[in-house]
C-alpha cells in the first residue's frame, strides 16, 4: 500500500459505516423508493447502495435470526425496510456537522437582500435545537451593510427582466449604460455582486453592487445566452492572469496592507522597504490607484507608468501655482 | 475496512442499542458475530482485545456516544452501552422553505473548510426524513471561503482550550508566537477573525486568520477557562472599523467628462465655464487628498485649505519620489 492510500482509506471506510447508519432510517422514511433515487440523493453510485443493501441483510439483533436481521422488501427496483432492527433514527450531528450547518445558516440569516430570512431563521432554531450542547457554535457573522440597494437589485433581478444599469468601471474609471441580463447574485468577501450577461460586452460579467449607480427593468425577459456560464469565485473574483502587465512598487511600512487587499504576486524585503510586483488590469487604474496611496508607495516600473505619473503630478501642480 | 469489519461495526452498534445493561467485552465477543476468539490462548484473546479497542475508536471518531459503567456494584470488568437517546438525532421537522434553506446552507461551503461536514451533516437530516430540494435558491448566494485555522480555532474555542500560533502582521516580517483563550471565530465584512484573551498581552485581542502562519496548535487541557458573559464577539471586531462622520465639505473642479469616481462621491455638481465643481462630504482630509491627488489634472482640489494644502503636498511628494527613481533606471 502506498502511503497515499493508507491515508485515504480510513477516512472512506468511515464514511461508509456512517452512511450505512443512516441508510435505514433514510429508506424506512421512504417506503418504496426506487433504488436509483436513493442512490442519486445519497451521492453514491446504485450499484454501491446495493451493496450496502446487501450487508445490512445480514446485520441485526442479537440472535441474529429472522426475526432478528433487518429485513427489506426488494421489489425489482424499489426497496422498503420491513424490521429495522432499532436503527430507526440517524445518529447526530457531530460538532463539525453542526459547526457547519449553523455557521452556513448565520451566513444566509445575515445576507442582505435575501427575501426568506424567515424560514432560515426557523431552520436555524430548529437545527440548534437539534444540535443541543453543539448549538453553541463559537462563531458570529457580520456582513456588510447597503441593504437597501441590494435588495432594490434583487427585486429587479426576481422581476426576470432585463436591466438596464449605470455602472461605474474602476479600471476605466468612467460610468457607462448597458444592458445585462441577470444570471444570479452573490456575496464573495464582503461584496455583493450581480452575475449577468453582459450584452455590450458579450461576455458573462461580475457587477459590484455597490458600482451600480441606477437602473432600469426594461420591458423584456432575462435571456442570457447558452453561453452565459457562471464565473467560478471560489478562489476570489479578480484572479489577475500572467498575461496582464506586471507593476513594482517600492512600499514603507504605511502602505503594507495593500498586501492583504490586493492579490499581489511577490513581497520581498529591503531594508526597512517591501519591493512589491502585483498584476494590474490597466496602466490608466494603476495610476490612479497607485498614486493616491499617498507617500509611503513609490512606483518602480514599468518605466512608462512611473513616467505618467511624475508627468500628471507635474501638471497638476501647476494648476495650483497658477491659481 | 474491509466488509467483515464494517459488517462486525453495524452488529456493534445494533447490539449495544439494544442493550439496556452494561456488556463487557467478553459478552460483546460472544455475542457480536465476527469477535468469535478462544478467551483462553492469551495471543488469541489479546488480538481480539485489539481489535475490540480499535472498533470503540472507529465508533466514537464518527460519534457514536458509547457509554462505559458496570452491570452492578460486583462486577469489576467494565461494560458498554449505547443509550438511544443520546445515539439519536432528536426528531426534526422541517418545513419545505426551511429545508430549502439548509440545503441551500450545507451548498455555501463548496470546497471550503467544512464543505465534508456540511454534506454528512445534511445526510443525517435526509435520513430523519427531512427532503431537500437540491435545485432550491435563494437569489443572493454568499460564497463562503475560511481560512485553514478556521476549523482548529472554532474547536479549540468550543472545548475551551488555549491555542498558540505564529501571527504575521504585514508591517512586520519575523512572525511571532502568540497564545490565546479563543473564545471564538467572527466574520466581519467577508474576513475572518478569533477573538479571546490574549495570555502574553493580558488582555482581549482579536487576530486576522489570514495573517495565522502554519498550524495552530491546541495546548493545554479542555474547560481551561470562561469566555466573559454575554460577549458579543463582533463587537470586538467591529470597533476598529466604524463608520466615519463626515463633516468637511470639499470643492473640487473636475475636467468635464473625467474623473468619475470623484463624481460618483459627489452630492452635488455644478457646471462652470472652468469645469463641474463638485461638493464632496469627506470625514478624513488626507483620505480625499490623496484619491484627488490620484487624478492628476483632471482635478484640483479649490478648499477648504486644509484639503488644498494636503493634495499639494501630495502632488509635490509624487514627483519627487518619481523622479529619483526615473533618474535611477
Amino acid at each position: 500500500m502506498t502511503p497515499q492510500q493508507r491515508a485515504t482509506t480510513p477516512r472512506t471506510s468511515a464514511d461508509r459505516l456512517g452512511r450505512l447508519l443512516n441508510l435505514v432510517p433514510y429508506l424506512l422514511a421512504r417506503p418504496g423508493i426506487l433504488v436509483s433515487e436513493a442512490a442519486a440523493d445519497l451521492g453514491v453510485t446504485e450499484r454501491q447502495l446495493r451493496e450496502d443493501l446487501e450487508l445490512l441483510w445480514v446485520c441485526g439483533l442479537p440472535g441474529y435470526g429472522p426475526g432478528d436481521l433487518i429485513d427489506m422488501a426488494l421489489d425489482g427496483d424499489r426497496v422498503t425496510i420491513s424490521h429495522d432492527a432499532g436503527m430507526d433514527k440517524p445518529l447526530r450531528l457531530n460538532p463539525d456537522e453542526a459547526l457547519a450547518l449553523i455557521v452556513a445558516l448565520r451566513m444566509l440569516a445575515e445576507t442582505p437582500g435575501i427575501g426568506t430570512r424567515d424560514a432560515i431563521e426557523r431552520a436555524l432554531a430548529k437545527i440548534e435545537s437539534a444540535a443541543g450542547d453543539l448549538a453553541t457554535a463559537p462563531v458570529a457573522v457580520r456582513l456588510p451593510a447597503n441593504q437597501k440597494k441590494l435588495a432594490a437589485v434583487r427585486a429587479a433581478v426576481d422581476s426576470g427582466n432585463a436591466l438596464r444599469l449605470t455602472y461605474y468601471t474602476a479600471a476605466r474609471d468612467e460610468t457607462s449604460e448597458r444592458v445585462v441580463d441577470p444570471m444570479r447574485m452573490l456575496m464573495v468577501g464582503g461584496f455583493a455582486y450581480l452575475e449577468a450577461w453582459c450584452r455590450r460586452a458579450e461576455g458573462t460579467r461580475l457587477f459590484r453592487i455597490d458600482r451600480i449607480d441606477g437602473f432600469t427593468e426594461l420591458p423584456e425577459p432575462s435571456a442570457p445566452p447558452v453561453e452565459a456560464v457562471p464565473h467560478d469565485v471560489t478562489g476570489g473574483v479578480f484572479r489577475p492572469g500572467p498575461d496582464l502587465p506586471l507593476v513594482t512598487l517600492r512600499v514603507g511600512r504605511g502602505g503594507r496592507w495593500i498586501t492583504e487587499y490586493y492579490p499581489v504576486e511577490e513581497v520581498t524585503r529591503e531594508t526597512g522597504e517591501w519591493r512589491v510586483t502585483m498584476r494590474v488590469t490597466d496602466l490608466g487604474w494603476a495610476q490612479r490607484f497607485l498614486a493616491g496611496l499617498g507617500p509611503d508607495v513609490t512606483v518602480l516600473g514599468p518605466p512608462e507608468l512611473v513616467e505618467r505619473i511624475r508627468a500628471q503630478a507635474a501638471t497638476a501642480l501647476d494648476q495650483y501655482s497658477a491659481g | 475496512m474491509s466488509r467483515t469489519r464494517t459488517e462486525r461495526l453495524v452488529n456493534l452498534v445494533i447490539c449495544l442499542l439494544s442493550t439496556r445493561r452494561f456488556l463487557t467485552a467478553a459478552q460483546i465477543a460472544l455475542t457480536v458475530p465476527g469477535y468469535e476468539h478462544d478467551p483462553e490462548d492469551p495471543r488469541d484473546h489479546e488480538a481480539f482485545q485489539r481489535k475490540f479497542e480499535r472498533d470503540k475508536a472507529e465508533l466514537r471518531e464518527l460519534g457514536v456516544p458509547l457509554e462505559t459503567g458496570t452491570a452492578s456494584i460486583f462486577d469489576q470488568e467494565p461494560g458498554y452501552r449505547i443509550a438511544p437517546r443520546e445515539y439519536a438525532l432528536p426528531d426534526i421537522l422541517l418545513e419545505p422553505d426551511e429545508a430549502a434553506a439548509v440545503g441551500i446552507a450545507a451548498r455555501l461551503w463548496q470546497h471550503a473548510g467544512l464543505a465534508a461536514a456540511a454534506s454528512s451533516g445534511l445526510a443525517k437530516l435526509r435520513a430523519a426524513g427531512v427532503e431537500v430540494d437540491p435545485q432550491a435558491t435563494l437569489g443572493v448566494e454568499p460564497v463562503v471561503t475560511v481560512d485553514p485555522s478556521f476549523g482548529p480555532l472554532t474547536a479549540a474555542a468550543r472545548q475551551r482550550r488555549a491555542v498558540t500560533f505564529k501571527y504575521r502582521v504585514p508591517e512586520v516580517d519575523e512572525p511571532t508566537t502568540r497564545r490565546l483563550e479563543p473564545w471564538g471565530v467572527v466574520c466581519w465584512r467577508g474576513r475572518w477573525y478569533v477573538v479571546g484573551h490574549d495570555k502574553d498581552r493580558a488582555a482581549t485581542r482579536c487576530f486576522r486568520l489570514s495573517r495565522i502562519v502554519g498550524d495552530v496548535r491546541a495546548t493545554g487541557q479542555p474547560d481551561a477557562f470562561t469566555p466573559p458573559g454575554d460577549t458579543d464577539l463582533i463587537s470586538h471586531v467591529a470597533h476598529l472599523s466604524g463608520p466615519v462622520a463626515r463633516t468637511g465639505r470639499a470643492t473640487v473642479t473636475v475636467r468635464p467628462g473625467r474623473a468619475a469616481g470623484l463624481r460618483r462621491l459627489a452630492a452635488e455638481s455644478v457646471a462652470t465655464p472652468d469645469g463641474d465643481r463638485l461638493t464632496i462630504l469627506y470625514g478624513d482630509a488626507e483620505w480625499l487628498a490623496s484619491r484627488i491627488a490620484g487624478y492628476g489634472p483632471d482635478a484640483r482640489a479649490e478648499g477648504p485649505p486644509e484639503l488644498r494644502t494636503a493634495v499639494i503636498q501630495h502632488l509635490k511628494e509624487l514627483v519627487s519620489r518619481h523622479e529619483v527613481t526615473a533618474v535611477s533606471r
